[in-house]
């Protein structure tokens, strides 16, 4: 049951993405096809995740691939509540194909675990990797930010063609998912010290990720670091994230 | 009913031509008023672009002699360049216009409102009433379903546009005048129209500053005070006529350290220029002179014209519906005289067997009725549809003669 749901929710995951690279040619079409796509695609991955927690005796994803899986929901269920409208059409380029393709690799990499694992390591897996999940989509944002800002000062040609988000909306918004993921992410990482989890590469880098994140927020508040600085840490935090390939190294 | 439209446009006449017939609004009505008693219906459109008489008359001759006149009362030397057109051009041709396909600035906004005035000034019946309303549901169509409006058109719509770029909504942001002259006006008037405020306006003489606060509810300063505001402000709307520069890098820099990172937008109108350009490599700094804005303003033109062949598409559709209706007028006369002979016949037909029926109740009386009646609606259904089907394909008259011919109504015409 779960492998027949997996499929629908790659292809729909799969067209999306194409979707929002047609949005440079047809906009209007373009986008409400990839939305579709990105609601489709998550309904079904929900209905997967939920199959395969049924089947399991526990909480399944602490395998690597189960937790790519769970990183990938995460990070559409978000684009879904946060960008998955006309406006952020060029965010949805930026997180649907990776998606698609975290998602193929969690697929074909392994299955979720059979027998499951007890209450803790799903609060702690679930926090940590909705965490990972928000930064990623905070990055999305912050690389459009830098990528519109770039245009905005070399007065580049079709300014108001692509139709972006706002650079003020850009950064209030990848500001409050780094608020939600970090939040969701210290909770995460502390439960995994409170059970005793050993100090290892993957945990320096998450505390590492953590005190990126952690710094960005701190200095926008209190020193005003906002824009582009705001946007280089964010991009910075997730690139130490995505380098020690903490999702799976962390609990794979 | 034919459809004459006899006008002069930007296309063939020059503005000390166009200036010298056009009309305001309640001019426009009495003229089209005047006219429509000569000839039925009429709508006269004057805008700064085009002078416009729209008639519908049984004789298009009359009909355009009476509308030329009117023009050439006015301005003798217009008859070289005015035009004349009928029937399904007249249609596409006031749908292109509603569309803003036929404007200097193609998809511009304003002429829309102003083919809905003219209409609703004019002396309508059911031709031009038909016209007039789909012209407008054309424009509508051809705005929504096509890019043709969004693009900025003017520098001023251009500069607010860019400032939305960096703010999304303008609401509540301050804009600094730096200058008191019409064209820094028009640009600021832009970015109130988009909710924006203007806080403060700053002129080297304060007079002349206040002068223009005041209409905008806003405070007055000197140049050598902009630094002050400059902390607060979100955009700087420049046009002054100095020949330095007004702002300079190390004045927004001292700003820049108290804006805690929120973005600044400067729009330079000057020329010479006001803003030093180094401004725009400061981090969160946003500048725009005169030629930047010019470059989007073309841009967009261009990407409207594109938009435009799609916009076509869409108002030659309009007008070819509007063909097959005004078509479908020749045989409407036929067909209401073809139905009042049938009534007729049956009428006469209940009343000659009433002897027969007098014995009948009521309600036997009315399934007689009823009966009878559907009879000749299903025998006249199919005839009529037909006739309608003809009269889009143009050969309407025919088939609307031949009935007049079988039926006997020629009498009736």
């Amino acid at each position: 049951m779960a492998e027949l749901l997996f499929w629908p929710a790659l292809i729909a995951y799969g067209e999306a993405a194409v979707a929002y690279v047609g949005v440079l040619r047809r906009p209007a079409l373009a986008t409400r096809l990839a939305i579709w796509g990105v609601r489709i695609g998550w309904l079904a991955q929900t209905a997967l995740l939920i199959a395969e927690v049924l089947r399991a005796d526990g909480f399944p994803w602490s395998s690597w691939a189960g937790a790519l899986n769970l990183f990938v929901w995460f990070v559409v269920g978000a684009y879904l509540i946060w960008g998955c409208s006309p406006r952020y059409r060029l965010l949805g380029l930026a997180v649907m194909p990776a998606a698609a393709v975290l998602f193929a690799i969690a697929g074909f990499g392994g299955s979720a675990a059979d027998d499951g694992s007890g209450l803790f390591v799903a609060i702690h897996v679930g926090l940590v990797v909705a965490g990972f999940a928000g930064f990623g989509l905070a990055a999305a944002l912050a690389g459009l930010y830098l990528w519109q800002e770039r245009r905005l000062k070399q007065r580049s040609a079709g300014l108001l063609r692509m139709g972006p988000p706002s650079l003020v909306t850009l950064d209030g918004l990848a500001a409050r998912v780094t608020v939600f993921s970090l939040g969701s992410f210290t909770a995460g990482i502390a439960l995994g010290f409170a059970r005793g989890h050993e100090l290892d590469l993957a945990v320096a880098g998450a505390v590492a990720a953590w005190l990126v994140f952690g710094s960005a927020l701190l200095l926008r508040r209190e020193l005003g670091w906002r824009g582009k600085r705001a946007a280089y840490l964010t991009l910075a935090g997730f690139a130490l994230v995505a380098l020690l390939g903490l999702p799976a190294g962390h609990l794979g | 009913m034919r459809v004459t439209l006899v006008g002069v446009s930007h296309h063939g006449a020059e503005v000390e031509l166009r200036e010298r017939v056009a009309m305001r609004l309640e001019e426009a009505g009495s003229v089209a008023s005047a006219l429509a008693a000569d000839c039925g219906e009429a709508v006269c459109l004057s805008t700064c672009n085009r002078t416009e008489l729209y008639v519908a008359h049984e004789d298009d001759v009359d009909a355009q002699a009476a509308a030329r006149s009117v023009l050439l009362e006015r301005e003798p030397e217009l008859a070289s360049a005015l035009y004349r057109l009928h029937d399904e051009a007249a249609a596409l041709h006031l749908f292109r216009v509603a569309a803003g396909l036929d404007s200097l600035v193609p998809g511009e906004g304003e002429i829309l409102g102003q083919v809905r005035a003219a209409f609703e000034a004019g002396a309508t019946g059911a031709v031009l009433d038909r016209l007039f309303r789909q012209a407008l549901y054309a424009g509508r169509k051809a705005r929504t379903q096509t890019a043709i409006g969004e693009s900025p058109s003017s520098v001023s719509a251009a500069a607010a546009a860019l400032a939305q770029q960096v703010f999304g909504d303008l609401r509540g942001r301050r804009i600094l005048l730096v200058g008191a002259g019409k064209v820094s006006e028009q640009a600021a008037r832009n970015l109130l129209t988009r909710g924006a405020e203007i806080a403060v306006v700053a002129n080297r003489t304060v007079d002349r500053a206040s002068e223009l606060a005041e209409r905008f509810g806003s405070a007055a300063l000197p140049l050598e005070r902009i630094e002050d505001e400059l902390v607060r402000a979100d955009v700087v709307v420049s046009s002054t006529s100095a020949s330095d520069f007004v702002l300079t890098r190390a004045q927004v820099e001292r700003a820049l350290r108290v804006r805690r990172g929120r973005p600044l937008f400067l729009i330079d109108l000057a020329v010479p220029r006001d803003v030093d350009p180094a401004i725009n490599e400061l981090d969160g700094c946003y500048l725009y002179d005169i030629d930047d804005l010019e470059a989007v303003v073309a841009e967009s033109l261009g990407a409207r014209r594109r938009e435009a062949a799609s916009a076509e598409t869409i108002v030659a559709a309009e007008a070819e519906q509007f063909r097959s209706w005004q078509a479908s007028l020749d045989v409407v006369p036929a067909i209401a005289s073809l139905r009042a002979r049938a009534e007729e016949i049956r009428r006469g037909e209940l009343e000659k067997a009433e002897a027969r029926l007098g014995a009948l109740s009521d309600d036997e009386r009315k399934a007689v009725e009823s009966v009878t009646a559907q009879i000749v609606n299903k025998l006249l259904h199919l005839p009529t549809v037909r006739m309608k089907l003809a009269a889009a394909a143009a050969d309407g008259v025919v088939y609307a003669d031949a009935v007049r011919h079988l039926f006997g109504l020629e009498d009736e015409r």
